[in-house]
Protein backbone atom coordinates (compact mmCIF):
# COMPACT_ATOMS: atom_id res chain seq x y z
CA UNK A 1 0.00 0.00 0.00
CA UNK A 2 1.45 3.41 -0.99
CA UNK A 3 0.17 6.12 1.28
CA UNK A 4 -0.37 9.38 -0.29
CA UNK A 5 3.08 11.67 -0.42
CA UNK A 6 1.49 14.74 -0.99
CA UNK A 7 -1.60 16.21 -0.01
CA UNK A 8 -3.99 17.24 -3.13
CA UNK A 9 -6.91 19.73 -3.12
CA UNK A 10 -10.48 18.31 -2.89
CA UNK A 11 -11.13 18.19 -6.60
CA UNK A 12 -14.68 16.84 -8.11
CA UNK A 13 -13.56 13.76 -8.90
CA UNK A 14 -12.01 13.10 -5.57
CA UNK A 15 -15.17 14.21 -4.12
CA UNK A 16 -17.30 11.73 -6.21
CA UNK A 17 -14.45 8.94 -5.45
CA UNK A 18 -15.12 9.13 -1.74
CA UNK A 19 -18.95 9.47 -2.24
CA UNK A 20 -18.57 5.92 -4.57
CA UNK A 21 -16.75 4.09 -1.91
CA UNK A 22 -18.90 5.61 0.88
CA UNK A 23 -21.75 4.21 -0.52
CA UNK A 24 -20.19 0.84 -1.14
CA UNK A 25 -19.26 0.65 2.54
CA UNK A 26 -22.21 1.68 3.79
CA UNK A 27 -24.32 -0.90 1.25
CA UNK A 28 -21.70 -3.87 2.35
CA UNK A 29 -22.06 -2.98 6.24
CA UNK A 30 -25.61 -1.92 6.20
CA UNK A 31 -27.33 -5.80 6.17
CA UNK A 32 -24.93 -6.63 9.12
CA UNK A 33 -26.20 -3.65 11.25
CA UNK A 34 -29.94 -4.64 10.33
CA UNK A 35 -29.44 -7.82 10.91
CA UNK A 36 -28.14 -6.77 14.53
CA UNK A 37 -31.72 -4.67 14.87
CA UNK A 38 -33.72 -7.05 13.99
CA UNK A 39 -31.95 -9.77 16.18
CA UNK A 40 -33.23 -7.43 19.28
CA UNK A 41 -36.53 -6.56 18.11
CA UNK A 42 -39.92 -8.37 18.96
CA UNK A 43 -41.56 -9.70 15.55
CA UNK A 44 -44.10 -6.79 15.91
CA UNK A 45 -41.37 -4.37 14.99
CA UNK A 46 -41.34 -5.83 11.60
CA UNK A 47 -44.45 -4.35 11.09
CA UNK A 48 -43.84 -1.10 11.61
CA UNK A 49 -43.93 1.81 8.85
CA UNK A 50 -41.63 2.83 8.61
CA UNK A 51 -39.07 0.60 9.11
CA UNK A 52 -37.16 0.06 12.50
CA UNK A 53 -34.01 0.98 12.19
CA UNK A 54 -32.55 1.41 15.68
CA UNK A 55 -32.12 -1.60 18.36
CA UNK A 56 -34.69 -2.75 20.46
CA UNK A 57 -34.45 -4.90 23.81
CA UNK A 58 -35.73 -7.94 22.89
CA UNK A 59 -31.64 -9.56 22.15
CA UNK A 60 -32.11 -11.73 25.03
CA UNK A 61 -35.34 -12.94 24.65
CA UNK A 62 -34.96 -13.57 21.02
CA UNK A 63 -32.03 -15.63 21.43
CA UNK A 64 -33.19 -18.17 23.93
CA UNK A 65 -36.34 -18.46 21.22
CA UNK A 66 -33.54 -19.90 19.06
CA UNK A 67 -32.16 -22.10 21.76
CA UNK A 68 -35.34 -23.79 21.90
CA UNK A 69 -35.84 -23.92 18.29
CA UNK A 70 -32.78 -25.43 17.26
CA UNK A 71 -29.23 -26.76 19.30
CA UNK A 72 -27.14 -23.16 18.53
CA UNK A 73 -23.99 -24.19 20.44
CA UNK A 74 -24.28 -27.91 19.79
CA UNK A 75 -24.30 -26.93 16.18
CA UNK A 76 -21.55 -24.40 16.47
CA UNK A 77 -19.68 -26.96 17.89
CA UNK A 78 -20.46 -29.38 15.27
CA UNK A 79 -19.26 -27.06 12.39
CA UNK A 80 -16.40 -26.32 14.49
CA UNK A 81 -14.82 -29.45 14.78
CA UNK A 82 -15.88 -30.73 11.34
CA UNK A 83 -13.46 -27.52 9.54
CA UNK A 84 -10.39 -28.33 12.27
CA UNK A 85 -10.82 -31.83 11.52
CA UNK A 86 -10.75 -30.92 7.44
CA UNK A 87 -8.71 -28.15 7.41
CA UNK A 88 -5.55 -30.11 9.66
CA UNK A 89 -6.04 -32.83 7.28
CA UNK A 90 -5.98 -31.40 3.82
CA UNK A 91 -2.83 -29.05 5.28
CA UNK A 92 -1.31 -32.36 6.02
CA UNK A 93 -2.31 -34.52 2.76
CA UNK A 94 -1.42 -30.91 0.63
CA UNK A 95 1.99 -30.18 2.09
CA UNK A 96 3.16 -33.35 1.63
CA UNK A 97 1.89 -33.85 -1.84
CA UNK A 98 3.49 -30.53 -2.23
CA UNK A 99 6.46 -31.20 -0.77
CA UNK A 100 6.83 -34.52 -2.93
CA UNK A 101 6.02 -32.10 -6.54
CA UNK A 102 8.48 -29.59 -5.43
CA UNK A 103 11.12 -31.65 -4.42
CA UNK A 104 11.46 -35.01 -5.94
CA UNK A 105 11.41 -36.17 -9.14
CA UNK A 106 9.96 -39.37 -10.23
CA UNK A 107 8.14 -40.94 -13.29
CA UNK A 108 4.73 -39.39 -14.97
CA UNK A 109 5.17 -36.30 -12.05
CA UNK A 110 4.13 -33.94 -14.56
CA UNK A 111 0.98 -35.67 -15.91
CA UNK A 112 0.07 -36.55 -12.16
CA UNK A 113 0.22 -32.91 -11.28
CA UNK A 114 -1.80 -32.21 -14.51
CA UNK A 115 -4.15 -34.97 -13.41
CA UNK A 116 -4.99 -33.06 -9.79
CA UNK A 117 -5.10 -29.35 -11.48
CA UNK A 118 -8.26 -31.31 -13.47
CA UNK A 119 -9.78 -32.46 -10.82
CA UNK A 120 -10.95 -29.09 -9.63
CA UNK A 121 -12.69 -28.39 -12.72
CA UNK A 122 -15.31 -31.21 -11.81
CA UNK A 123 -18.80 -29.58 -10.70
CA UNK A 124 -19.09 -30.86 -7.17
CA UNK A 125 -22.94 -31.82 -7.60
CA UNK A 126 -21.92 -34.17 -10.72
CA UNK A 127 -21.08 -37.14 -8.37
CA UNK A 128 -23.45 -35.87 -5.48
CA UNK A 129 -26.09 -39.06 -6.14
CA UNK A 130 -23.25 -41.53 -6.07
CA UNK A 131 -21.63 -39.59 -2.97
CA UNK A 132 -24.50 -39.71 -1.17
CA UNK A 133 -25.21 -43.46 -1.78
CA UNK A 134 -21.47 -44.60 -0.93
CA UNK A 135 -21.52 -42.64 2.69
CA UNK A 136 -24.75 -44.22 3.00
CA UNK A 137 -23.14 -47.63 1.77
CA UNK A 138 -20.90 -47.44 4.36
CA UNK A 139 -23.05 -46.72 7.29
CA UNK A 140 -21.91 -42.78 7.69
CA UNK A 141 -24.95 -41.10 6.91
CA UNK A 142 -26.17 -38.36 9.28
CA UNK A 143 -22.47 -38.53 10.87
CA UNK A 144 -19.64 -36.14 10.73
CA UNK A 145 -17.16 -38.32 9.43
CA UNK A 146 -19.76 -38.62 6.83
CA UNK A 147 -19.45 -35.04 5.99
CA UNK A 148 -16.06 -34.75 6.66
CA UNK A 149 -14.57 -37.58 3.72
CA UNK A 150 -15.83 -34.87 0.88
CA UNK A 151 -13.57 -32.12 2.42
CA UNK A 152 -10.75 -33.88 1.99
CA UNK A 153 -10.31 -33.76 -1.45
CA UNK A 154 -8.39 -30.39 -1.84
CA UNK A 155 -6.68 -29.95 -5.29
CA UNK A 156 -6.21 -26.10 -4.88
CA UNK A 157 -4.13 -27.19 -1.46
CA UNK A 158 -1.50 -29.64 -3.36
CA UNK A 159 -1.11 -26.61 -5.93
CA UNK A 160 -0.60 -23.71 -3.41
CA UNK A 161 1.72 -25.94 -1.49
CA UNK A 162 3.82 -26.90 -4.81
CA UNK A 163 4.46 -23.34 -5.14
CA UNK A 164 4.93 -21.93 -1.62
CA UNK A 165 7.66 -25.46 -1.04
CA UNK A 166 9.25 -24.35 -4.37
CA UNK A 167 9.46 -20.51 -3.84
CA UNK A 168 10.32 -20.48 -0.30
CA UNK A 169 12.70 -24.38 0.29
CA UNK A 170 16.55 -24.36 -1.20
CA UNK A 171 17.19 -27.14 -2.21
CA UNK A 172 20.81 -27.06 -0.86
CA UNK A 173 19.04 -27.53 2.45
CA UNK A 174 17.64 -30.43 1.76
CA UNK A 175 20.65 -31.40 0.36
CA UNK A 176 22.53 -31.22 3.33
CA UNK A 177 19.85 -32.73 5.89
CA UNK A 178 19.99 -35.71 3.57
CA UNK A 179 23.76 -35.64 3.89
CA UNK A 180 23.11 -36.01 7.42
CA UNK A 181 21.12 -38.91 6.87
CA UNK A 182 17.71 -37.31 7.46
CA UNK A 183 15.01 -39.83 6.24
CA UNK A 184 12.67 -37.82 3.79
CA UNK A 185 9.58 -37.32 6.00
CA UNK A 186 12.36 -36.46 8.71
CA UNK A 187 12.71 -33.73 6.14
CA UNK A 188 9.66 -32.93 5.83
CA UNK A 189 8.68 -32.48 9.72
CA UNK A 190 11.96 -30.61 10.66
CA UNK A 191 12.89 -28.52 7.59
CA UNK A 192 9.78 -27.79 5.09
CA UNK A 193 7.10 -27.74 7.94
CA UNK A 194 8.45 -24.66 9.46
CA UNK A 195 9.19 -22.85 6.45
CA UNK A 196 5.95 -23.10 5.27
CA UNK A 197 3.90 -22.72 8.34
CA UNK A 198 2.89 -18.87 7.04
CA UNK A 199 1.61 -20.56 3.74
CA UNK A 200 -0.42 -23.11 6.73
CA UNK A 201 -2.53 -19.95 7.65
CA UNK A 202 -3.42 -18.66 3.79
CA UNK A 203 -4.58 -22.42 2.57
CA UNK A 204 -6.14 -22.90 6.86
CA UNK A 205 -8.31 -20.12 6.01
CA UNK A 206 -9.19 -21.11 2.48
CA UNK A 207 -10.26 -24.38 3.60
CA UNK A 208 -11.78 -23.16 6.62
CA UNK A 209 -13.98 -20.89 5.77
CA UNK A 210 -14.76 -22.87 2.69
CA UNK A 211 -16.13 -25.71 4.82
CA UNK A 212 -17.65 -23.30 7.23
CA UNK A 213 -20.34 -22.15 5.01
CA UNK A 214 -20.62 -24.73 2.78
CA UNK A 215 -24.47 -26.15 2.66
CA UNK A 216 -25.21 -28.77 -0.42
CA UNK A 217 -23.38 -31.66 1.00
CA UNK A 218 -24.15 -30.83 5.06
CA UNK A 219 -27.85 -30.48 3.69
CA UNK A 220 -27.62 -33.52 1.96
CA UNK A 221 -26.03 -35.84 4.57
CA UNK A 222 -27.57 -34.25 7.72
CA UNK A 223 -30.66 -35.65 8.44
CA UNK A 224 -31.14 -35.97 12.38
CA UNK A 225 -31.21 -32.08 13.97
CA UNK A 226 -29.22 -33.57 16.47
CA UNK A 227 -26.13 -34.05 14.11
CA UNK A 228 -26.67 -30.11 12.57
CA UNK A 229 -23.73 -27.96 11.67
CA UNK A 230 -24.69 -24.34 12.27
CA UNK A 231 -25.27 -23.88 8.22
CA UNK A 232 -27.91 -26.33 8.68
CA UNK A 233 -29.24 -25.58 12.01
CA UNK A 234 -29.52 -21.82 10.82
CA UNK A 235 -31.19 -23.14 7.56
CA UNK A 236 -34.20 -25.12 9.50
CA UNK A 237 -35.08 -21.72 11.15
CA UNK A 238 -37.00 -20.64 8.53
CA UNK A 239 -37.92 -23.80 7.24
CA UNK A 240 -41.21 -22.83 8.56
CA UNK A 241 -44.28 -21.26 6.89
CA UNK A 242 -45.05 -18.88 10.12
CA UNK A 243 -41.55 -17.18 10.86
CA UNK A 244 -40.07 -15.20 13.22
CA UNK A 245 -37.87 -12.72 11.51
CA UNK A 246 -36.22 -11.34 15.19
CA UNK A 247 -35.71 -15.36 16.16
CA UNK A 248 -34.33 -16.42 12.61
CA UNK A 249 -31.89 -13.01 12.83
CA UNK A 250 -31.26 -13.40 15.97
CA UNK A 251 -29.27 -17.03 15.16
CA UNK A 252 -27.63 -15.86 12.36
CA UNK A 253 -26.27 -12.68 14.10
CA UNK A 254 -24.99 -14.81 16.86
CA UNK A 255 -23.40 -17.42 14.50
CA UNK A 256 -21.87 -14.53 12.73
CA UNK A 257 -20.40 -12.69 15.25
CA UNK A 258 -17.10 -14.87 16.20
CA UNK A 259 -16.45 -14.67 12.11
CA UNK A 260 -16.26 -11.03 11.87
CA UNK A 261 -14.40 -10.70 15.09
CA UNK A 262 -11.85 -13.28 13.27
CA UNK A 263 -12.42 -11.19 10.67
CA UNK A 264 -11.42 -8.08 11.99
CA UNK A 265 -8.19 -9.57 13.80
CA UNK A 266 -6.88 -11.30 11.32
CA UNK A 267 -8.19 -9.45 8.14
CA UNK A 268 -5.20 -9.06 6.34
CA UNK A 269 -4.21 -12.89 6.02
CA UNK A 270 -8.02 -13.33 4.82
CA UNK A 271 -8.11 -10.72 2.24
CA UNK A 272 -4.22 -12.53 0.92
CA UNK A 273 -5.89 -15.50 1.37
CA UNK A 274 -8.47 -14.82 -1.60
CA UNK A 275 -5.38 -13.51 -4.04
CA UNK A 276 -3.18 -16.05 -3.55
CA UNK A 277 -5.92 -18.68 -4.23
CA UNK A 278 -7.38 -17.69 -6.92
CA UNK A 279 -4.42 -15.26 -8.82
CA UNK A 280 -1.58 -17.69 -8.83
CA UNK B 1 43.68 -45.25 -6.47
CA UNK B 2 41.93 -48.17 -5.99
CA UNK B 3 39.82 -47.19 -2.91
CA UNK B 4 38.70 -43.80 -4.28
CA UNK B 5 37.16 -45.60 -7.33
CA UNK B 6 35.68 -48.27 -4.76
CA UNK B 7 34.39 -45.07 -3.19
CA UNK B 8 33.13 -43.04 -5.76
CA UNK B 9 31.44 -46.56 -6.89
CA UNK B 10 30.06 -46.76 -3.36
CA UNK B 11 28.58 -42.84 -3.62
CA UNK B 12 26.73 -43.52 -7.13
CA UNK B 13 25.12 -46.74 -5.61
CA UNK B 14 24.79 -45.05 -3.12
CA UNK B 15 22.73 -41.97 -4.64
CA UNK B 16 20.91 -44.61 -6.70
CA UNK B 17 19.34 -46.47 -3.67
CA UNK B 18 18.81 -42.56 -2.84
CA UNK B 19 16.70 -42.28 -6.12
CA UNK B 20 14.59 -44.95 -5.60
CA UNK B 21 14.07 -43.95 -1.77
CA UNK B 22 13.01 -40.23 -3.01
CA UNK B 23 10.86 -41.88 -5.76
CA UNK B 24 9.13 -44.29 -2.92
CA UNK B 25 8.67 -41.21 -0.54
CA UNK B 26 7.08 -38.89 -3.44
CA UNK B 27 4.67 -41.71 -4.44
CA UNK B 28 3.61 -42.41 -0.68
CA UNK B 29 3.32 -38.45 -0.28
CA UNK B 30 1.14 -37.74 -3.27
CA UNK B 31 -0.53 -41.16 -2.43
CA UNK B 32 -3.42 -39.74 0.06
CA UNK B 33 -4.89 -37.41 -2.71
CA UNK B 34 -5.22 -40.30 -5.19
CA UNK B 35 -6.96 -42.79 -3.12
CA UNK B 36 -9.12 -39.91 -2.15
CA UNK B 37 -9.96 -38.56 -5.11
CA UNK B 38 -10.65 -42.30 -6.36
CA UNK B 39 -12.87 -43.07 -3.90
CA UNK B 40 -15.33 -39.87 -3.06
CA UNK B 41 -14.62 -38.27 -6.84
CA UNK B 42 -13.50 -40.39 -9.79
CA UNK B 43 -16.07 -43.37 -8.92
CA UNK B 44 -18.79 -41.25 -8.18
CA UNK B 45 -18.11 -38.68 -11.09
CA UNK B 46 -18.14 -41.95 -13.23
CA UNK B 47 -21.21 -43.74 -11.22
CA UNK B 48 -23.35 -40.59 -12.76
CA UNK B 49 -22.91 -41.44 -15.89
CA UNK B 50 -23.52 -45.11 -15.18
CA UNK B 51 -26.44 -44.06 -13.06
CA UNK B 52 -28.15 -41.39 -15.99
CA UNK B 53 -28.92 -44.64 -18.09
CA UNK B 54 -30.88 -46.58 -15.28
CA UNK B 55 -34.20 -45.87 -13.88
CA UNK B 56 -33.86 -46.41 -10.08
CA UNK B 57 -35.94 -44.90 -6.75
CA UNK B 58 -32.69 -45.90 -4.74
CA UNK B 59 -33.96 -48.76 -3.09
CA UNK B 60 -34.77 -51.60 -5.40
CA UNK B 61 -32.75 -52.88 -8.33
CA UNK B 62 -31.89 -50.61 -11.68
CA UNK B 63 -32.85 -51.10 -15.13
CA UNK B 64 -31.15 -50.04 -18.04
CA UNK B 65 -33.26 -46.71 -19.61
CA UNK B 66 -31.18 -46.03 -22.42
CA UNK B 67 -31.53 -42.26 -22.89
CA UNK B 68 -34.96 -42.07 -21.51
CA UNK B 69 -34.12 -40.07 -18.81
CA UNK B 70 -32.08 -37.58 -20.55
CA UNK B 71 -35.81 -37.37 -22.92
CA UNK B 72 -37.41 -37.12 -19.67
CA UNK B 73 -35.65 -34.26 -18.39
CA UNK B 74 -35.63 -32.59 -21.70
CA UNK B 75 -38.96 -32.84 -21.97
CA UNK B 76 -39.90 -31.46 -18.92
CA UNK B 77 -41.04 -27.50 -19.00
CA UNK B 78 -39.65 -27.30 -15.11
CA UNK B 79 -35.90 -28.37 -15.98
CA UNK B 80 -36.36 -25.82 -18.49
CA UNK B 81 -37.80 -23.15 -16.77
CA UNK B 82 -34.78 -23.63 -13.77
CA UNK B 83 -32.19 -23.18 -16.39
CA UNK B 84 -33.36 -20.30 -18.01
CA UNK B 85 -34.13 -19.09 -14.15
CA UNK B 86 -30.32 -20.15 -13.21
CA UNK B 87 -28.92 -18.04 -16.57
CA UNK B 88 -31.05 -14.88 -15.46
CA UNK B 89 -30.09 -14.75 -12.01
CA UNK B 90 -26.76 -15.48 -13.04
CA UNK B 91 -26.86 -12.93 -15.45
CA UNK B 92 -27.76 -10.33 -13.33
CA UNK B 93 -26.43 -11.02 -9.70
CA UNK B 94 -22.83 -11.28 -11.58
CA UNK B 95 -22.51 -9.35 -14.82
CA UNK B 96 -22.86 -6.15 -12.44
CA UNK B 97 -20.11 -6.96 -10.38
CA UNK B 98 -17.29 -7.03 -12.94
CA UNK B 99 -17.74 -3.84 -13.65
CA UNK B 100 -18.85 -2.31 -9.79
CA UNK B 101 -15.86 -4.80 -9.09
CA UNK B 102 -13.36 -2.96 -11.37
CA UNK B 103 -14.41 0.75 -10.79
CA UNK B 104 -13.80 0.13 -6.95
CA UNK B 105 -10.40 -1.61 -7.32
CA UNK B 106 -9.49 1.25 -9.43
CA UNK B 107 -10.59 3.54 -6.63
CA UNK B 108 -9.37 1.57 -3.93
CA UNK B 109 -6.14 1.73 -5.57
CA UNK B 110 -5.89 5.53 -6.31
CA UNK B 111 -3.21 7.32 -5.00
CA UNK B 112 -4.83 10.21 -3.50
CA UNK B 113 -7.27 7.46 -0.77
CA UNK B 114 -7.32 7.78 2.60
CA UNK B 115 -8.79 5.45 5.06
CA UNK B 116 -7.80 2.42 2.27
CA UNK B 117 -7.75 -0.10 4.59
CA UNK B 118 -11.35 1.00 6.37
CA UNK B 119 -13.13 0.55 2.68
CA UNK B 120 -11.40 -2.32 1.54
CA UNK B 121 -12.27 -4.15 5.05
CA UNK B 122 -15.33 -3.24 4.64
CA UNK B 123 -16.35 -4.02 0.99
CA UNK B 124 -15.03 -7.43 1.42
CA UNK B 125 -16.73 -8.05 4.83
CA UNK B 126 -20.13 -9.40 2.97
CA UNK B 127 -17.70 -12.30 1.63
CA UNK B 128 -17.22 -14.35 5.19
CA UNK B 129 -20.72 -13.99 5.75
CA UNK B 130 -21.65 -17.39 4.65
CA UNK B 131 -24.43 -18.35 2.36
CA UNK B 132 -26.95 -19.19 4.31
CA UNK B 133 -26.78 -16.24 6.76
CA UNK B 134 -26.70 -13.55 3.58
CA UNK B 135 -29.80 -15.69 2.19
CA UNK B 136 -31.83 -15.63 5.74
CA UNK B 137 -30.83 -11.60 6.30
CA UNK B 138 -31.98 -11.28 2.31
CA UNK B 139 -34.96 -13.16 3.38
CA UNK B 140 -36.25 -10.74 6.28
CA UNK B 141 -34.88 -7.43 3.89
CA UNK B 142 -36.94 -8.40 0.97
CA UNK B 143 -39.60 -10.34 2.71
CA UNK B 144 -43.28 -10.22 1.05
CA UNK B 145 -44.89 -7.93 3.62
CA UNK B 146 -45.60 -4.44 2.90
CA UNK B 147 -43.84 -3.17 5.60
CA UNK B 148 -39.96 -5.21 4.73
CA UNK B 149 -37.52 -2.79 4.19
CA UNK B 150 -36.78 -3.48 0.23
CA UNK B 151 -40.61 -2.62 -0.31
CA UNK B 152 -40.40 0.50 2.14
CA UNK B 153 -37.88 1.94 0.10
CA UNK B 154 -39.68 1.19 -3.16
CA UNK B 155 -42.45 2.96 -1.43
CA UNK B 156 -40.50 6.03 -1.16
CA UNK B 157 -40.17 6.56 -4.89
CA UNK B 158 -43.45 5.66 -5.16
CA UNK B 159 -43.67 2.02 -6.36
CA UNK B 160 -45.71 -0.92 -5.66
CA UNK B 161 -44.58 -3.12 -2.97
CA UNK B 162 -43.13 -6.78 -4.71
CA UNK B 163 -43.84 -10.19 -3.36
CA UNK B 164 -40.14 -10.69 -3.00
CA UNK B 165 -40.65 -13.79 -1.93
CA UNK B 166 -43.02 -15.50 -4.61
CA UNK B 167 -43.37 -13.34 -7.54
CA UNK B 168 -41.50 -14.05 -10.97
CA UNK B 169 -39.16 -11.43 -11.38
CA UNK B 170 -39.51 -10.24 -7.19
CA UNK B 171 -37.45 -13.76 -6.16
CA UNK B 172 -35.01 -13.66 -8.94
CA UNK B 173 -34.27 -9.55 -8.12
CA UNK B 174 -33.73 -10.62 -4.59
CA UNK B 175 -31.72 -13.15 -5.10
CA UNK B 176 -29.43 -11.38 -7.62
CA UNK B 177 -29.15 -8.74 -5.68
CA UNK B 178 -27.50 -11.10 -2.43
CA UNK B 179 -25.26 -12.64 -5.11
CA UNK B 180 -23.92 -9.51 -6.43
CA UNK B 181 -23.55 -8.49 -2.50
CA UNK B 182 -21.95 -11.16 -1.18
CA UNK B 183 -19.47 -11.63 -4.26
CA UNK B 184 -18.76 -8.34 -4.88
CA UNK B 185 -15.95 -7.43 -2.63
CA UNK B 186 -14.36 -10.60 -3.42
CA UNK B 187 -13.85 -10.04 -7.01
CA UNK B 188 -12.74 -6.13 -6.81
CA UNK B 189 -9.95 -7.86 -4.41
CA UNK B 190 -8.72 -9.62 -7.39
CA UNK B 191 -9.04 -7.01 -9.51
CA UNK B 192 -6.83 -4.72 -7.30
CA UNK B 193 -4.51 -7.04 -6.98
CA UNK B 194 -4.46 -7.36 -10.41
CA UNK B 195 -3.96 -3.39 -10.64
CA UNK B 196 -0.96 -3.23 -7.91
CA UNK B 197 1.04 -5.99 -10.44
CA UNK B 198 0.98 -3.47 -12.84
CA UNK B 199 4.24 -1.35 -12.98
CA UNK B 200 3.78 1.98 -12.02
CA UNK B 201 5.89 3.22 -14.76
CA UNK B 202 3.62 2.01 -16.98
CA UNK B 203 1.39 4.65 -16.08
CA UNK B 204 4.05 7.62 -15.16
CA UNK B 205 5.00 7.56 -19.22
CA UNK B 206 1.26 7.84 -19.74
CA UNK B 207 0.65 10.86 -17.68
CA UNK B 208 4.33 12.10 -19.40
CA UNK B 209 2.34 12.00 -22.24
CA UNK B 210 -0.81 14.11 -21.19
CA UNK B 211 -3.45 10.80 -20.38
CA UNK B 212 -6.26 11.84 -18.23
CA UNK B 213 -6.66 8.87 -15.12
CA UNK B 214 -9.83 7.94 -17.03
CA UNK B 215 -7.66 7.28 -20.71
CA UNK B 216 -5.27 5.58 -18.32
CA UNK B 217 -8.24 3.53 -16.58
CA UNK B 218 -9.65 2.66 -19.87
CA UNK B 219 -5.94 1.39 -22.03
CA UNK B 220 -3.99 0.98 -19.53
CA UNK B 221 -5.76 -0.45 -16.78
CA UNK B 222 -8.50 -2.49 -18.32
CA UNK B 223 -6.65 -4.52 -21.29
CA UNK B 224 -3.74 -5.19 -18.46
CA UNK B 225 -6.25 -6.74 -15.96
CA UNK B 226 -7.43 -8.76 -18.51
CA UNK B 227 -6.31 -12.08 -17.25
CA UNK B 228 -8.08 -11.26 -13.59
CA UNK B 229 -10.94 -10.57 -15.42
CA UNK B 230 -10.66 -13.66 -17.75
CA UNK B 231 -10.24 -15.56 -13.87
CA UNK B 232 -13.17 -13.77 -12.32
CA UNK B 233 -15.85 -14.34 -15.45
CA UNK B 234 -14.74 -18.09 -15.39
CA UNK B 235 -15.37 -18.33 -11.52
CA UNK B 236 -18.46 -16.36 -11.58
CA UNK B 237 -20.56 -18.49 -14.57
CA UNK B 238 -19.54 -21.65 -13.05
CA UNK B 239 -20.28 -20.61 -9.71
CA UNK B 240 -23.62 -18.60 -11.03
CA UNK B 241 -24.78 -22.36 -12.93
CA UNK B 242 -24.59 -24.38 -9.06
CA UNK B 243 -26.47 -21.82 -7.53
CA UNK B 244 -27.97 -23.48 -4.78
CA UNK B 245 -27.80 -22.85 -1.12
CA UNK B 246 -28.94 -19.29 -1.62
CA UNK B 247 -32.60 -19.81 -3.37
CA UNK B 248 -32.73 -22.53 -1.12
CA UNK B 249 -32.54 -20.97 2.13
CA UNK B 250 -34.02 -17.67 0.55
CA UNK B 251 -37.41 -19.34 -0.17
CA UNK B 252 -37.08 -21.59 2.87
CA UNK B 253 -40.19 -23.77 2.95
CA UNK B 254 -41.74 -23.14 -0.14
CA UNK B 255 -37.74 -23.68 -1.72
CA UNK B 256 -38.57 -27.02 -4.01
CA UNK B 257 -42.63 -26.43 -4.80
CA UNK B 258 -42.53 -23.32 -6.17
CA UNK B 259 -40.62 -22.72 -9.83
CA UNK B 260 -40.16 -18.56 -9.71
CA UNK B 261 -36.43 -19.09 -8.34
CA UNK B 262 -35.54 -23.04 -8.81
CA UNK B 263 -32.54 -23.66 -10.14
CA UNK B 264 -30.68 -26.72 -12.13
CA UNK B 265 -29.25 -27.89 -9.07
CA UNK B 266 -32.35 -27.54 -6.93
CA UNK B 267 -34.05 -28.83 -9.65
CA UNK B 268 -31.24 -32.15 -9.48
CA UNK B 269 -31.70 -32.02 -5.99
CA UNK B 270 -35.55 -32.77 -5.92
CA UNK B 271 -35.67 -35.27 -8.71
CA UNK B 272 -32.82 -37.29 -6.30
CA UNK B 273 -33.82 -36.27 -2.61
CA UNK B 274 -37.52 -35.54 -2.87
CA UNK B 275 -38.85 -37.57 -5.44
CA UNK B 276 -36.45 -40.92 -5.40
CA UNK B 277 -35.86 -40.57 -8.89
CA UNK B 278 -32.00 -40.90 -9.24
CA UNK B 279 -31.71 -41.72 -12.59
CA UNK B 280 -33.03 -38.88 -13.39
CA UNK B 281 -31.05 -36.57 -11.26
CA UNK B 282 -27.69 -38.28 -12.60
CA UNK B 283 -28.76 -37.28 -16.29
CA UNK B 284 -29.57 -33.48 -15.14
CA UNK B 285 -26.37 -33.33 -13.62
CA UNK B 286 -24.81 -34.85 -17.08
CA UNK B 287 -26.85 -31.91 -18.61
CA UNK B 288 -25.42 -29.53 -16.08
CA UNK B 289 -21.79 -30.57 -16.46
CA UNK B 290 -22.38 -29.86 -20.59
CA UNK B 291 -24.04 -26.60 -19.89
CA UNK B 292 -21.45 -25.66 -17.58
CA UNK B 293 -18.45 -26.28 -19.90
CA UNK B 294 -20.34 -24.78 -22.85
CA UNK B 295 -21.15 -21.00 -21.09
CA UNK B 296 -17.90 -21.17 -19.15
CA UNK B 297 -16.12 -21.66 -22.83
CA UNK B 298 -18.28 -19.17 -24.37
CA UNK B 299 -18.04 -16.50 -21.75
CA UNK B 300 -13.83 -17.05 -21.25
CA UNK B 301 -13.66 -16.75 -25.11
CA UNK B 302 -15.86 -13.59 -25.27
CA UNK B 303 -14.13 -11.85 -22.70
CA UNK B 304 -10.80 -12.85 -24.22
CA UNK B 305 -12.02 -11.32 -27.11
CA UNK B 306 -12.48 -7.80 -25.74
CA UNK B 307 -9.00 -6.83 -25.39
CA UNK B 308 -8.01 -8.38 -28.74
CA UNK B 309 -11.02 -6.25 -30.76
CA UNK B 310 -9.23 -3.01 -29.10
CA UNK B 311 -5.72 -4.03 -30.10
CA UNK B 312 -6.66 -4.00 -33.24
CA UNK B 313 -8.06 -0.75 -33.26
Amino acid sequence: MHKPTKKRKLSAGTLVAYLFLSLASILSLFPFYWMFVMATQTSSAYNSIPPTITPGNMMVENFQKVLSQIDFFGALWTSFVLCSVVTLVVLFISSLAGFAFAKFNFPAKNVLFVTILLTMIIPPQLGLIPQYFLIANAGLLDTLPGVMILFFLNPLGIFLMRQYVNDSVPDELIEAAKLDGCSNFRIYRSIVLPIILPAFATLGIIVFTAVWGEFLWQFTVLRDPENYTIQVALASLSNTFNVDFGMILSGVFWATVPLIIIFLLFNRLFISSITEGSVK
Amino acid sequence: MDSAYQKEKKVKKRRLSEKKKDMVSAYLYIAPFFVIFAVIGLYPAVFSFYLAFQSWNGLGDMSFVGLNNFRIVLEDPLFWKSLYNTIIIGLMGTAPQIVIGIILAILLNAAFLRFRSFFRVTIFMPYITSMVAVALIFSVLFSDHESSLANYVLGLFGMDPVSWGSSEWGTKIAISIMVFWRWVGYNTIIYLAGIQSIPKDVYEAATIDGASKFQQAIHITLPLLKPFIILTVFFSTVGALQLFSEPTVFLGASAFTRDEAMTVVMYLYRDAFRLQSFGTASATAIILLVIIVIFASINTYLTSGIGKKKRRE
